[in-house]
């Protein structure tokens, strides 16, 4: 069992958990990933680890409300426990001297890029973090991620904050006018990397994207995360999460995120009948 | 007390059949499909044993068991010694008495074999498991022997192999560890063999016996990943890789990642690991088309194509490029699968699988096959007949045509060698691995095997640790 140290809720459904596993603090690195279960009748989710304190012990981890489990997961408490945490797992961010590097974030991709963001600024980049959200009170992490960036551009849909647009539009701009730019990691909803692949197609630049694959395991055991990647099968969870942008079969990798979503939302339809008849937000 | 009959009324006895759910019925469950033997059952099969002086079903045994012994109390109606004699080489009996390839093991041996049927060893092997724990009949543990040594052994991986090892060694006193990388231990046991043929309460419950010999079990812990072999090295005296040949083997056909494509490891992780027949209960679902096709012909694939009519395809149908005679599964597994409606398409094999572009599988085209000369496994080796395709109707497909080994383990094990495979190097008969201390055993040695194959190489893995140990060696002093 794996305590929950500290919630936060950073936006009505998007939450952050520090659980404690000193022995995947101990070993993560940016990029990598964890596979949880809520309790024995849980699925298994991969979820990328947003931060982690090795002296602690402690790893940050950050969602958004989605389906059955993720809503379950949001009434977990300081001092709850979750039944099984494995990591972690995947290979880590090629974290090396580039010169100018773009990390470009959406959704709880944001969270994702806080510790590659980090970890490039250490290794002496110029770092240039572009976030996005539909609109303000979406945006999250806004100022860890300023203290780790050279330069920090914030977008929303609708313009209510930061600059109007998406977030590729930025990126488009930046592109244009600094060819300095030798590297871009795009994390979030699968068209916001791919529409980022199209953009930065045309560039003499790396895109780099870390995919969100349906899983099991996560140890390469069965193979429900495979993906094309320059015609080859690979499986996200030991030669992933992270691929080179350009090299992904996007068709492909987003009909099969959309595998269960029948099940899916049965099985929140479920879990809600649920909780409504035991009473509300028990676990 | 049943009474040892005269030698000439043994022979004439005939086996005594072992009752089953009838096929009909068996499709719509889960549940085990034979039922095991009664009381009155075992006795009238254990009496045909002709209890040889020179037993040869013993050498067809990798785990040891002293089979006319274990036999002969069952005659005496002494089951608990029964079970004692079992449980002295053989830590997962009700597991290896359904799961074992009998036929080919012990029961071939057989001096029966020349006048009829052979001892059910497999079922009487269960019986008396199965006898045990619904008795709450439990070893004496070695924790209250006095021969705790202050050596200690990680052993990697809690399939069969790595619980037979853990077993065997913590019985000779050794402090022994067990990483398992999912969240239940048991390994192919719980994700790979289904409830229908092996009810994952019997696998909980030998783990858990096995647990009480003092064997620390560690779960939601990847070697690999979480910690390397190599990290291992510092905390322990010994280390035995187990760790299994779990990943997935595709076709690499055109189509194979469209959205109802399964390896078999997938499908049946989902069914039996996280049980996705009780889905919405259990939270992992599963898709199952109307025609399901699974690539294969082995245990895995009977299991799958069995598990895919459970949850409720209309159709499945097992796509083999080989004929019946090469078949590798069961005889009796095969038996099952045709009695419960699966159908074999033989001498057939896939070469695309069509969809939409929504990824959802419309069919599959094969082409039909004949058999050539033997090739280097002496089985005549199919060749596709020009002009011969066609396209089969179906919505779903599951490749069982093998699994190969998973890196993960090795990647963190600089000075242990693989073979071009990527299956550890060792001593056959030590199972030592190249980095001297670490040894080896199960499918991470030889590829996908069978679960009695598992615990021998356990077995003889945990022989060579003690003498290895007890030489004074130890990985913390190199």
């Amino acid at each position: 069992m794996y305590k929950i140290i500290k919630k936060e809720t950073l936006y009505q459904n998007i939450h952050a958990l520090w659980i404690e596993v000193p022995e995947i603090a101990r070993a993560v690195q940016p990029g990598q990933f964890i596979i949880l279960m809520t309790k024995e009748k849980g699925e298994r989710i991969p979820l990328t680890v947003a931060d982690y304190d090795r002296e602690k012990g402690y790893i940050d981890i950050v969602f958004q409300v989605a389906g059955k489990t993720t809503k379950e997961l949001s009434f977990f408490n300081e001092g709850d426990y979750l039944y099984s945490v494995i990591g972690p797992l995947g290979k880590k961010s090629d974290i090396d001297f580039f010169g100018t590097v773009v990390l470009v974030g959406g959704g709880t991709g944001i969270a994702c890029i806080h510790p590659i963001a980090r970890n490039l600024k250490q290794a002496g980049n110029k770092v240039i973090t572009i976030i996005g959200a539909r609109t303000k009170e979406l945006i999250i992490m806004e100022k860890e991620l300023k203290e780790v960036s050279d330069e920090l551009i914030v977008t929303t849909d609708d313009g209510s904050y930061g600059k109007k647009g998406f977030v590729t539009n930025i990126l488009k701009e930046k592109l244009d006018h600094d060819h300095t730019i030798k590297k871009i990691w795009a994390i979030g909803p699968p068209i916001m990397m791919k529409v980022t692949a199209s953009v930065t197609k045309s560039y003499p630049v790396d895109t780099i994207v870390s995919l969100n694959a349906i899983m099991v395991d996560g140890t390469g055991m069965c193979g429900s995360c495979r993906v094309s990647i320059g015609g080859e099968t690979k499986m996200v969870c030991t030669d992933g999460p992270e691929f080179d942008a350009q090299l992904v079969d996007w068709d492909e990798f987003m009909n099969r995120m959309n595998r269960y979503r029948k099940a899916e939302e049965r099985s929140l339809q479920y879990y809600e009948n649920h909780i409504k008849r035991q009473g509300q937000g028990e676990v | 007390m049943a009474e040892m009959l005269p030698l000439k009324d043994r022979i004439r006895l005939e086996q005594v059949p072992m009752k089953e759910q009838s096929p009909d019925v068996r499709i719509h469950n889960f549940k085990e499909v034979p039922l095991g033997y009664t009381r009155e059952e075992a006795i009238r099969e254990a009496q045909r044993c002709l209890q040889c002086k020179n037993p040869t079903c013993m050498r067809g045994c990798p785990a040891e068991i002293n089979i006319p012994l274990f036999i002969k109390y069952i005659v005496e109606e002494d089951f608990k010694n029964a079970y004692f004699t079992i449980l002295n080489t053989d830590a997962l009996p009700a597991v290896t008495g359904r799961v074992c390839p009998q036929e080919e093991q012990c029961q071939r041996e057989c001096v029966l074999n020349h006048q009829g049927k052979p001892i059910a060893i497999g079922r009487l092997e269960r019986f008396v498991a199965d006898w045990a724990r619904e008795n709450h009949v439990h070893a004496e543990h070695p924790n209250n022997m006095n021969n705790k040594k202050n050596l200690k052994v990680a052993v990697v991986g809690s399939g069969p192999a790595g619980l037979t090892c853990s077993a065997d060694l913590a019985k000779m006193g050794y402090d022994v560890t067990l990483f398992e990388a999912l969240h239940k231990p048991g390994g192919v046991l719980v994700y790979g063999i289904p409830e229908f043929r092996l009810p994952k309460e019997i696998v909980e419950y030998e783990v858990k016996e096995i647990e009480q010999m003092g064997v620390h079990v560690i779960c939601n812990y990847v070697v690999g990943a979480t910690e390397g072999v190599d990290d291992l090295k510092k905390d322990f005296d010994a280390i035995f890789l187990a760790n299994g040949a779990g990943a997935p083997r595709f076709m690499n056909i055109p189509g194979e990642n469209m959205n109802d494509v399964y390896s078999a490891n997938e499908f049946l992780t989902r069914s039996n690991l996280m049980k996705a027949y009780r889905f919405p209960e259990y939270d992992t679902p599963i898709n199952i088309g109307k025609i399901a096709a699974t690539i294969g012909a082995g245990n895995v694939a009977m299991d799958s194509a069995r598990t895919a009519l459970r949850l409720g395809a209309e159709k499945s149908y097992i796509i083999y490029r080989r004929s019946r005679t090469e078949i590798p599964a069961r005889l009796e597994e095969v038996h099952h699968a045709e009695e419960e409606g699966v159908i074999f398409h033989f001498l057939t094999l896939p070469i695309q699988i069509l969809g939409d572009k929504d990824g959802k599988v419309t069919g599959m085209e094969c082409i039909k096959m004949s058999l050539g000369e033997p090739d280097q496994s002496g089985r005549r080796s199919p060749v596709p007949i020009e002009g011969s395709n066609f396209v089969l109707e179906i919505d779903m497909v599951i490749d069982a045509i093998g699994t190969m080994a998973n890196p993960i383990v090795a990647r963190s094990a600089q000075d242990v060698e693989v073979n071009r495979w990527g299956y550890f190097k060792v001593d056959e008969t030590t199972k030592m691995t190249t980095d001297e201390g670490i040894f080896a055993g199960g499918d991470i040695i030889r590829g996908s095997a069978t679960v009695i194959s598992a615990v021998g190489d356990g077995k003889s893995a945990a022989r060579a640790i003690h003498a290895y140990l007890s030489s004074g060696n130890s990985l913390r002093k190199k």
